[in-house]
């Protein structure tokens, strides 16, 4: 009969893995208490970095749009109007001119609203609407010096473009980053210590065995490594679990509240799930390893 | 071989645990190293062990010299050794096999190996039929046969034994003697930490007296006194 070969690698992450199960079987209420706030703690975290990235391709989008919206003083006859044309086509960086006035901008208005619209119908003697100009740029990068150029012609009211309202948005994203941050230094610093603890219990209960295991001539890692093991298994069950929250939370919050009400829209949970498992994943790893490691060192100091 | 070149310990900069000890023990000799409590005897086992660093002096054993050996090498160290203590130190809830099994485990023996070494271990210490018992099943003086097969299954160059018959009764404590009197037979050094004098001079060995963290007698042939004994030797 042919003997198996002993491969060293295999035979000690089988008993690396095996050993580490144990712990968590051991004190499964404890462990499963880890999994649970550690869950909890990686939804918060992955709930904020959602939304920090979608707000990120709504400004993405918002700052990707050329087109800038200028408004005609009222005061001005439709003629007065259409004679500022020349004067915008000569500004640098602008690529075309596009008259609406504004009855076009009513009806294209009452479009937008649609079965509503015939409320407003009775609004169309007395437009409100101003008549406008729609400029595409050449270079998105130049929008603020076109929009000075622009509002120096005599004749334009105000000018409106997707670009100021993704200047806002930017410093909303700046306060849900900060916040992300600083969820993640704390939540992750919990996640960390309740790793820790449960640890500690298992090297608690197995403080005779690490001291023989010390005494015969093991060597840290090999004594370490049950540990991380079981370190990382809580830090990978929370992420998982985590994952699956999430996958519900934010496929809650796309179709009730936000398509729902019709503000603006999130990217699905399909396009994101591949960026999201990974991170979620390495997170939940490196709390693992942190978590364990920090309590190993103070044990096997002998 | 295990030598000790004037070797001082003190703790906490003032307590002085040995005060210039010197001695060589050559590979398979059988020593006593005797002393009442607190003569120095604890600070020479974890010395020799790796567990402390000597504050002056040179501690050399199975070539590793303790002064200077790095923490990444204790282990290789350690493998070289095995100690048994008084208190049997045994894992409760695995069997007398897996208790000595899990030592050639951990320094990552092959299994091939594991199913040899174990059993021909446990036959020599006479432990044969116990294999499947848990620690609370046999008694102390099994328990110690147990930690010394622990001790020796990975094949160490020296043996240390602190009080090993610490917990036993005379009967077993002999029976103890003659089996590290066994394995020492079969080439090991063996190094026994007692203040059993009787014991001791039963046995007619080498017999290193400490006190106050020095030796004061190193003589072969057992003898080992008591503190009337020795009055009576001054007086005489």
């Amino acid at each position: 009969m042919r003997r198996k070969k002993y491969n060293r690698f295999w035979y000690d992450l089988a008993y690396f893995i095996k050993e580490g199960l144990s712990g968590i079987r051991l004190h499964g209420l404890m462990s499963f208490a880890a999994v649970t706030v550690i869950t909890a703690c990686l939804l918060i975290i992955s709930t904020f970095a959602l939304v920090a990235y979608n707000i990120d391709l709504l400004i993405d989008g918002l700052a990707s749009q050329n087109e800038i919206a200028v408004f005609v003083d009222e005061s001005y006859t439709r003629e007065q109007a259409q004679a500022l044309q020349e004067a915008f086509s000569q500004i640098e960086n602008v690529e075309s001119v596009t008259f609406i006035p504004k009855e076009q901008a009513f009806d294209n208005y009452l479009e937008e609203i649609g079965e509503d619209a015939y409320i407003m119908e009775d609004l169309r003697e007395d437009n409100p609407l101003r008549d406008e100009y729609r400029i595409v740029m050449k270079d998105v990068s130049k929008h603020d010096e076109t929009v000075e150029s622009l509002k120096k012609v005599s004749g334009v009211a105000s000018t409106n473009s997707e670009k100021e309202l993704s200047d806002r948005l930017v410093k909303m994203k700046n306060i849900v980053n900060a916040v992300s941050y600083t969820l993640v230094a704390m939540l992750g610093g919990v996640s960390v210590f309740i790793i820790s603890n449960t640890v500690r219990l298992a090297m608690f209960a197995r403080r005779e065995e690490i001291s023989i295991m010390k005494m015969v001539g093991a060597t840290n890692g090999f004594i370490r490594a049950p540990f991380v093991v079981e370190g990382v298994t809580l830090g990978l069950l929370a992420g998982g679990c985590a994952f699956f929250g999430e996958w519900l939370i934010y496929d809650y919050i796309t179709e009730k509240l936000v398509e729902g009400s019709g503000l603006f829209s999130m990217v699905a949970f399909s396009e994101v799930w591949t960026m999201l498992l990974p991170l979620m994943l390495v997170v939940a790893v490196i709390i693992g390893v942190l978590g364990s490691v920090m309590t190993i060192r103070k044990f096997l100091k002998v | 071989m295990i030598e000790l070149q004037d070797v001082c310990k003190i703790y906490d900069g003032s307590t002085r645990a040995l005060n210039g000890i010197s001695l060589k023990i050559e590979d398979g000799e059988f020593a006593f190293v005797v002393g009442p409590s607190g003569s120095g005897k604890s600070t020479l086992i974890k010395l020799l062990a790796g567990e402390l660093r000597p504050t002056d002096g040179k501690v050399l054993i199975n070539g590793f010299d303790i002064g200077k050996i790095k923490n990444k090498d204790i282990p290789y160290l350690r493998r070289t050794i095995g100690v048994v203590y008084q208190d049997f130190r045994l894992i409760d809830n695995k069997t007398v096999y897996e208790n000595v099994a899990f030592v050639m485990r951990a320094v990552g023996a092959p299994p091939r190996i594991i199913k040899k070494r174990v059993p021909y271990v446990l036959e020599l210490v006479g432990l044969k039929n116990k294999t499947r018992r848990l620690p609370n099943q046999i008694s102390g003086g099994e328990k110690q046969r147990v930690a010394i097969a622990r001790a020796l299954v990975n094949n160490p160059d020296v043996i240390i034994a602190d009080e090993p018959t610490g917990n036993l009764d005379p009967a077993r404590s002999v029976e103890l003697m003659s089996l590290l009197e066994k394995i020492n037979g079969l080439g090991t050094t063996v190094l026994v930490v007692t203040h059993e004098r009787e014991l001791v001079n039963k046995l007619a060995k080498r017999v290193i007296a400490i006190e106050h963290g020095t030796v004061i007698s190193d003589r072969t042939g057992g003898y080992y006194l008591d503190e009337k004994e020795k009055i009576q030797q001054i007086l005489v």
